[in-house]
């Protein structure tokens, strides 16, 4: 019974320092209807601020955790000057991109700043433990608690008896009204990320000591769980974020008590499409909610897309296909290999993110699909693998769109939300699923590419193939879009409400869109399974979706030639210029934030 | 004649306002009927309920001997019911054309077999191949395309392949109606089809609206303007307050004190269109 005890103060704990970071979600969600992802990333700054004040100035806690709030209360700021303001006039889904961009800046500069090495931020505290009934509380766990406690207590008084504070909840309220009355909104936006910032850094600051280790990776994990907990308990809801929080820490806590601490995420990634599917707004709101404005979460911004003369296109293709032939170094076509399948990523996500105006956050999970899928006939049901890669196609397509069909009828931000989280649970599935996927070992001795009894596992050859299978591919799609169904795609993009009125169920058609690209996406998945021979539940992580969904707005949302242009952009130059290529994620974060700002519309414009 | 469509006791409220107190509707074919009132009367949330896009909280509303009231809008414009909405919402990034057609979307037949269970991937392969039949069933839909576009002068017919974002607020409009149009739909809903329009549009609208009428159009209208409504409607229903006071031919509600009370009360409506 002790340890029940133990579980639950853990969970309590745990959730309280989930509170802080989602605490300040829900304030930004409130003011400004956007999910500010990088807010998990001024955690992980938080806690750096904090061990390079343990190691090198030697500060006592609480100077640090002063340098820190303040420190993280400035790059909030920074952070809504660069992420929100000058995005006032732009797609309601910009910000959010931003913030994402915003956030793989950050979390680079901590990495090259640091090195991606794990850190111990020793907590300076005394290291007794008090006995409660049958469990212990330490005095961090108190500290936890306490700053919990005293943070909602501060942040209860601003709200309620400052006159910024009745300006937040007024601009919470409506936004234009509040406006009209006169109230600053810039200045409310400033204070409401200054404020969640510096709970973010506290908050970074505390788990650090909590687990005595600080990694710069740790930055996403929190955003997301801070997202979870507040889709539990309402986006923009303070109060809800709490109450969500600690729910999901005991949840999580109980969870890895019975199962062990493996499927601690799974079960916080379970409890998000829980709630998104039966309460998308929340444990606290009403049951039948008033239907939701006309507001859609698409991308697109009116343009005229750049024509590309046919036969330009061909003439792309033929010297794509001619480069084996020039006695080029391999490493180059390895890159160019890898860029094709990058591109059938891309065109897979331009599909469902630009045509059909779904942001996916989680597209790399269709290529562990497909990769998996594809290695697991031919090792254990011995498919050859030319009907290894097209099974592991349609198993994604089936598979992918199965997973994400729950989800159709939300809308908007909810539907990034959540295929975020079905990103994460196929991950850990993978992981969890030994029996199957051989879990955390991965799977080794994939055979290569071959046709027949012809290995085909020299560069060239599997160059050929990546780039035929593209064409083939990107020619589909771009048939698909010239049908009835572009259309219809395109329709629910720019007004589903408006689609559905004119007999199109969105059910059906999300579901032939989220079918087409899984299996483009589960082909690239599964090539590249049999040229890296070995996979396991790391090899496509969000920081993969992130890529192609860069790469997508680079090429202009929807537009297939764009999505292969943009995969070689992203994929080959940082490659080409040797030396840049640990810069890689911090130059696709700088790109997000640029195109979203100066060129929402891509280098060859959305259709 | 029979009744199209039929509303028994509608109501709706949010929170603690009714938007629509119960409310009885009742339209013939070929017949039509005006809603008016001043704003927040309950006419726009009343079309919502109709047309499947908000639920009822009472009340029963049967079209063509259905009851349809709860059931999903793409479901009952599949019935042949179209609509046009009162902010308007044409697929902006699409162009004028490729809006008219999605108009004509429940009527696709030869990309559409029926396969049951497999439909969903009958329609994709349909797409990918495009066998003759589908070109020739895309082939008549663009030309009654023209067709429909022709309804309204040489307004849309130049802008066909124009984004719809690029248009003017009026032909925007236009576009949101021949759109409804497409659907050939057996019951019109029309939400302030002239809301921001001049008078020389309004003056086309009304035509280009009392052609649909002589054609045999069942139609339900909101407007403000009414003399459009005057000249247009075979009958009229008065709202305000999500209540109808009052209905009949037009110029008999048009002279009902409760009428003339309802448009003081909101002065500004009242002088912009008594
Ligand atoms: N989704 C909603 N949530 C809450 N209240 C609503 C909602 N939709 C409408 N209402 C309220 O219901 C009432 C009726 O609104 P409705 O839009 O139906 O009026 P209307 O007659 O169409 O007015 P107008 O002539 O201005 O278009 C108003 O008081 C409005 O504020
Ligand atoms: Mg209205």
């Amino acid at each position: 019974m002790g340890s029940w005890l133990d579980y639950t103060i853990n969970g309590l704990i745990i959730g309280n320092i989930y509170a802080l970071v989602a605490v300040g979600l829900a304030l930004i969600f409130g003011v400004s209807n956007l999910i500010n992802f990088a807010q998990g990333s001024v955690y992980a700054v938080g806690a750096y601020i904090g061990w390079t004040c343990f190691t090198y100035l030697h500060t006592p806690l609480a100077v640090t955790a002063l340098i820190v709030v303040v420190a993280c209360a400035g790059l909030g700021v920074a952070i809504e000057r660069i992420g929100l303001r000058p995005l006032a006039g732009a797609a309601r889904i910009a910000p959010l991109l931003a913030t994402i961009g915003i956030s793989l800046v950050l979390d680079q500069l901590l990495q090259i700043v640091f090195t991606p090495d794990p850190r111990a931020l020793t907590s300076p505290l005394p290291n007794w433990r008090i006995s409660v009934g049958g469990g212990t509380i330490g005095a961090l766990d108190l500290l936890i608690a306490a700053t919990g406690i005293v943070s909602a207590a501060v942040l209860y008084g601003f709200l309620r008896f400052t006159k910024l504070g009745w300006a937040v909840r007024a601009t919470a309220q409506d936004r234009d009204a509040a406006r009209q009355m006169g109230v600053n909104t810039d200045a409310v936006n400033m204070t409401v990320f200054a404020i969640a910032s510096a709970l973010g850094g506290l908050s970074g600051l505390l788990v650090g000591m909590y687990f005595n280790h600080i990694d710069p990776a740790m930055g996403f994990q929190a955003t997301l769980k801070g997202v979870v907990a507040q889709v539990i308990g309402g986006m923009g809801n303070v109060p809800g974020a709490i109450f969500g929080s600690l729910l999901l820490g005991l949840t999580e806590s109980y969870g890895v008590a019975i199962f062990g601490s493996s499927y601690r995420n799974l079960f916080s990634f379970a409890l998000l499409l829980l709630i998104l599917v039966l309460r998308p707004n929340g444990l606290f709101a009403s049951a039948r909610s008033t239907p939701p404005e006309p507001m859609t979460g698409s991308f697109v911004t009116p343009n005229r897309p750049v024509r590309v003369p046919r036969w330009a296109i061909v003439a792309a293709v033929v010297i794509a296909a001619a480069v084996p032939l020039i006695p080029a170094i391999p490493y180059v076509l390895q890159v160019l290999t890898n860029a094709w399948l990058f591109a059938m990523l891309a065109i897979s996500l331009t599909l469902v993110a630009g045509t059909l105006g779904q942001i996916s956050l989680g597209h790399a999970s269709l290529l562990l699909i497909g990769a998996y899928a594809s290695a697991l006939f031919a090792l254990d049901s011995h498919w050859p693998v030319w009907a290894s890669i097209p099974a592991a196609g349609i198993v994604t397509a089936l598979l992918g769109t199965a997973l994400i069909a729950p989800s159709f009828r939300l809308r908007s931000h909810y539907v990034s939300i959540a295929t975020l989280g079905i990103g994460e649970i196929v991950g850990l599935v993978i992981l969890n699923w030994e029996s199957l996927t051989r879990g955390p070992m991965g799977v080794t001795n994939i055979p290569p590419l071959q046709v027949g009894n012809i290995e085909l596992d020299n560069p060239r050859a599997a160059y050929w193939i990546t780039l035929g299978i593209l064409v083939l591919l990107a020619m589909m799609q771009t048939r698909l879009l010239r049908s009835h169904l572009g259309r219809i795609f395109r329709a629910i993009r720019d007004d589903d409400v408006a689609a559905r009125a004119h007999g199109i169920s969105l059910g059906r058609y999300k579901a032939i869109a989220f079918a087409f690209g899984g299996f483009a996406a589960g082909i690239s998945g599964g090539i590249a399974a049999h040229q890296y021979s070995y996979i396991n539940n790391e090899t496509f992580t969000s920081t993969v979706s992130i890529s192609a969904l860069t790469m997508v707005i680079l090429g202009g949302m929807g537009n297939v030639l764009g999505a292969i242009l943009g995969a070689v952009a992203l994929t080959a130059l940082p490659e080409m210029f040797r030396g840049t290529a640990e810069y890689r994620m911090l130059i696709y974060g700088v790109a997000l934030l640029l195109l979203v700002r100066f060129r929402p519309q891509g280098i060859l414009g959305t259709t | 004649m029979t009744d199209l469509l039929e509303c028994r006791a509608v109501t709706r409220r949010f929170g603690g306002v009714i938007a629509v107190k119960p409310i009885d509707l009742t339209l013939r074919e070929g017949e039509f009927l005006s809603i008016i009132g001043p704003n927040g009367a309950g006419k726009t949330t009343l079309f919502n309920l109709i047309s499947g896009h908000d639920v009822p909280d009472d009340g029963t509303i049967v079209l063509e001997g259905v009851a349809i009231a709860g059931r999903a809008p793409e479901r009952i414009a599949a019935m042949g019911l179209a609509r046009t909405f009162q902010h308007g919402r044409v697929f902006a990034n699409m162009s004028v054309r490729d809006n008219i057609l999605v108009g004509a979307h429940h009527r696709l037949r030869a990309v559409k077999p029926r396969l049951p269970g497999l439909g969903a991937l009958a329609e994709l392969a349909m797409a990918l191949i495009r066998p003759p039949a589908v070109a020739a069933e895309e082939a008549a839909l663009n030309h009654e395309v023209l067709e429909i576009a022709a309804l309204f002068g040489d307004r849309l017919t130049p802008r066909l392949d124009q984004p719809a974002h690029s248009l003017s607020y009026a032909n925007r409009r236009r576009v949101e109606i021949a759109r409804a149009l497409a659907l050939r739909p057996r019951l019109l809903l029309l939400d302030e089809p002239t809301a921001g329009m001049n008078e020389t549009e309004t003056a086309e609208m009304q035509s280009i609206i009392g052609g649909l009428k002589a054609r045999g159009q069942t139609i339900l209208l909101i407007e403000h303007k009414l003399d459009l409504v005057m000249r247009l409607s075979d009958r009229v229903i008065a709202m305000d307050d999500g209540a109808k006071i009052a209905e009949g031919p037009p110029h008999t509600v048009r002279q009902s004190p409760a009428v003339i009370e309802a448009y003081l009360g909101h002065r500004a409506m009242g002088e912009a269109a008594l």
